[in-house]
């Protein structure tokens, strides 16, 4: 593999991690939905690129959906939703910017120190591939773990499948099956997820999450 | 391609998901369709026992798996039993409509598709589609209700299934990476009987990372303690006869992934050895929950967290490996998912008499409704471990083996056991007796399926056939 071609692929990866940053310390779910969908952009170039560089025609595909599907139809998708249910103005986030990207840094760096010791048998592009999408799925983990409202949470998941896709197609060759599924999976969570919204809204007024807690079975 | 059991035990289901779905809402045809299909799924898994296609590079049967499906397609059967009269109650009531029963019939029959299809998969890929099938049906059965506490219930269920299982797929992606330099790129390197080959030559640091994901994501999905906090409300919210299926079943089909995992690592000399941290994590769940056991207050999630007790202690014997423990181990899996599931038929009939789950208002039932109240008792003093039936045989064999190998741990074992028991005991003694309390209508069970069950594991503990104990210890010879 040349030089640019690693360069290229290197550079795509690491700004889907800043992006992840970016998601974290959105306070508004507007821009927090206009950020995931330049996380999913990052990621179809990424796939796109891998696709290119390792001449497997099949990752087009991967690519396709995650521009299509991620970085259109489903943040279209949620601004509706969010508009609808009159949600777009509030998000209330557990803890702080500053803690939360400092806790972010502490990930990536986890992240690093944990997949660079383990991989150095692997070539360099896995390798570095492995450790950035480790650290965007702890990030996505974190994100999960920061917000109260629920589309910030499924926000935070669909980042975090993110991550999982560009380990995925960083390993060379790994068979469709598993991409297709993830993509899969996708669609399907987000039905699930829709259809879990607009119950929530009709049952409680709200999609704070932190409102369903008072209905913990232990409390009747 | 030819029809075989392999072929049969995926294909049943998913024809069947798909006439239920379209079938107008008759609800006797599909209640009976339901147990046709199960029942005929189950004569399929029986004839692995006899003939076995050869693996592919998708599926796979083998002595190891023909265990887990005869198990499952089983208590599949006997479950869709159970929840034709269940559901008929249900909709009687009002609480479900026939639109949700229509739903509820399919989703049932995708679940055991998904089910059979992880416990046949020979690709770690696919073995992870069906997993994550598996969850999202689950979802959305345990939301079918539509009430409070079953939105919130799915909601968590939902959000911390789908972690577990995206970082199941990071340890699955992980194994790929180590197996691509030793097996070659593409399929191969997925295909489980390929890598259990080859997996000596694997890099045992990728290996371990692997594996550590693999615990977390799948533990997530087995209930240990602490990944288990779904656990309680799933069951508790849900139909019935989905929590004894989620108990009795899906549980377990968590832990047979993991346990394919380990016997990978068991093959690499430099990879850790998974053991440690499997009886860790067991004996934690196994205590915590044994302690939660007091003081429940719905008795649906009472035996919730019996469940996250005794996945525990079936952890715990197969991260005590060796043969013993690990027969030990699947003894003590098979008889809990019997029990487990009829301890559930009998809590799903005594909820629906009583109009609640709640225990404080369930009591002297051994009076009033003495067929439900004594069932329940049977199966308490079998899921508490107490002689003569199978339950008690698996324990003392684990509790005897661990005895010898590692004192230390098996004291933890016995103390998390008898607090377990005693929490148990505490609670049922005030719904099987005393005085009547409660609302109480008659009851219109369907006990066949609880006493097929509890009859079974009672004669598993009074006497275990010399085929059935041969081929235990082949199985757990296999898992090393």
């Amino acid at each position: 593999m040349s030089r640019i071609d690693f360069d290229i692929a290197h550079l795509l990866a690491g700004l889907l991690v800043l992006i992840s940053f970016l998601e974290l310390y959105q306070d508004r779910l507007y821009s927090l939905l206009n950020v995931y969908a330049m996380h999913a952009l990052t990621l179809a170039a990424s796939v796109a690129w891998q696709a290119f560089v390792q001449d497997a025609p099949h990752l087009y595909v991967t690519a396709a959906i995650a521009l299509i599907f991620k970085a259109i139809v489903i943040p279209v998708a949620l601004h509706r939703i969010i508009v609808r249910l009159g949600i777009h103005r509030e998000i209330e986030k557990v803890v702080g910017v500053g803690p939360a990207m400092l806790a972010g840094i502490g990930l990536v760096a986890l992240a690093m120190v944990v997949m660079l010791r383990v991989t150095h048998g692997a070539d360099p592009l896995a390798r570095e591939d492995l450790a950035f999408a480790l650290s965007v799925v702890l990030l996505g983990l974190l994100m999960m773990v920061t917000r109260r409202n629920a589309v910030g949470q499924v926000v935070g998941f669909m980042s975090l499948e993110n991550g999982l896709v560009l380990a995925a197609t960083g390993a060379k060759g790994m068979p469709l099956v598993v991409e297709i599924s993830v993509a899969f999976s996708i669609l399907i969570a987000f039905i699930v997820i829709g259809i879990f919204l607009f119950r929530i809204r009709e049952r409680f007024d709200t999609v704070d999450v932190g409102a369903l807690d008072r209905f913990r079975g232990e409390r009747r | 391609m030819s029809f075989d059991a392999l072929t049969g035990v995926l294909l049943i289901p998913a024809v069947a998901a798909a006439l239920l779905a379209a079938l107008p809402n008759y609800y006797r045809v599909s209640a009976r369709l339901n147990v046709a299909a199960t029942t005929l799924t189950l004569l399929c898994a029986l004839s692995l026992f006899f003939k076995r296609p050869p693996p592919g590079s998708y599926l796979l049967a083998d002595d190891l798996n023909s265990t887990f499906i005869v198990l499952t397609t089983f208590v599949g059967f006997t479950t869709s039993v159970f929840s034709s009269s269940y559901i008929g109650h249900e909709l009687e009531t009002g609480r479900l409509t026939p639109p949700f029963v229509r739903f509820y019939h399919a989703m049932y029959q995708v679940l055991m598709f998904a089910m059979n299809l992880a416990l046949i998969a020979n690709n770690i890929g696919l073995m992870w589609v069906a997993i994550e099938l598996a969850t999202l049906t689950t979802v959305l059965m345990v939301g079918i209700y539509r009430t409070h506490e079953a939105l919130e219930a799915a909601w968590k269920y939902f959000i911390l299934g789908s972690v577990g299982i995206a970082l199941a797929l990071f340890g699955t992606i992980l194994v790929y990476m180590a197996a691509r330099p030793v097996v070659g790129e593409g399929l191969d390197a997925m295909v489980w009987t390929v890598l259990v080959t080859r997996a000596g030559a694997f890099d045992p640091a990728l290996l371990n990372l692997a594996f550590v994901f693999l615990l977390l994501g799948y533990g997530t999905k087995v209930g240990l303690v602490p990944l288990h906090a779904w656990l309680p409300d799933a069951h508790a919210e849900g139909p019935t006869p989905i929590s004894a299926v989620l108990s009795g079943l899906l549980l377990n089909v968590a832990l047979y992934a993991l346990l394919r995992f380990k016997m990978l690592l068991a093959v690499n000399p430099g990879a850790l050895a998974p053991g440690p941290l499997m009886v860790t994590l067991g004996l934690i769940s196994l205590v915590f929950a044994a302690f939660m056991l007091y003081r429940r207050r719905d008795i649906k999630r009472m035996f919730a967290y019996s469940s996250i007790e005794h996945m525990g202690i079936i952890t715990f014997a197969f991260g005590v490996g060796g043969p013993l423990a690990n027969f030990a181990g699947l003894l003590h899996m098979t008889m809990h998912s019997l029990t487990k599931s009829a301890i559930f038929f009998a809590v799903g009939h005594i909820a629906q008499v009583k109009g609640t789950q709640r225990i404080a208002d369930m009591g002297g039932l051994t009076e009033t409704h003495p067929v439900l109240g004594w069932g329940l008792l049977l199966g308490v003093v079998a899921i508490a471990g107490l002689p003569p039936l199978g339950i008690f045989m698996s324990e003392f064999l684990l509790v005897s083996s661990t005895f010898a190998r590692a004192p230390l741990l098996a004291i933890i074992l016995v103390f998390g056991l008898l607090v377990g028991l005693a929490g148990m005991f505490l609670r049922v003694n005030g719904i099987a007796f005393g005085e009547p309390r409660g609302p109480s209508a008659k009851a219109q069970a369907s006990y066949v399926p609880m006493f097929a069950h509890l009859s079974l594991v009672l004669a598993a503990g009074i006497y275990m056939p010399a085929a059935l104990v041969a081929w235990f210890q082949n199985v757990a010879g296999l898992l090393g």
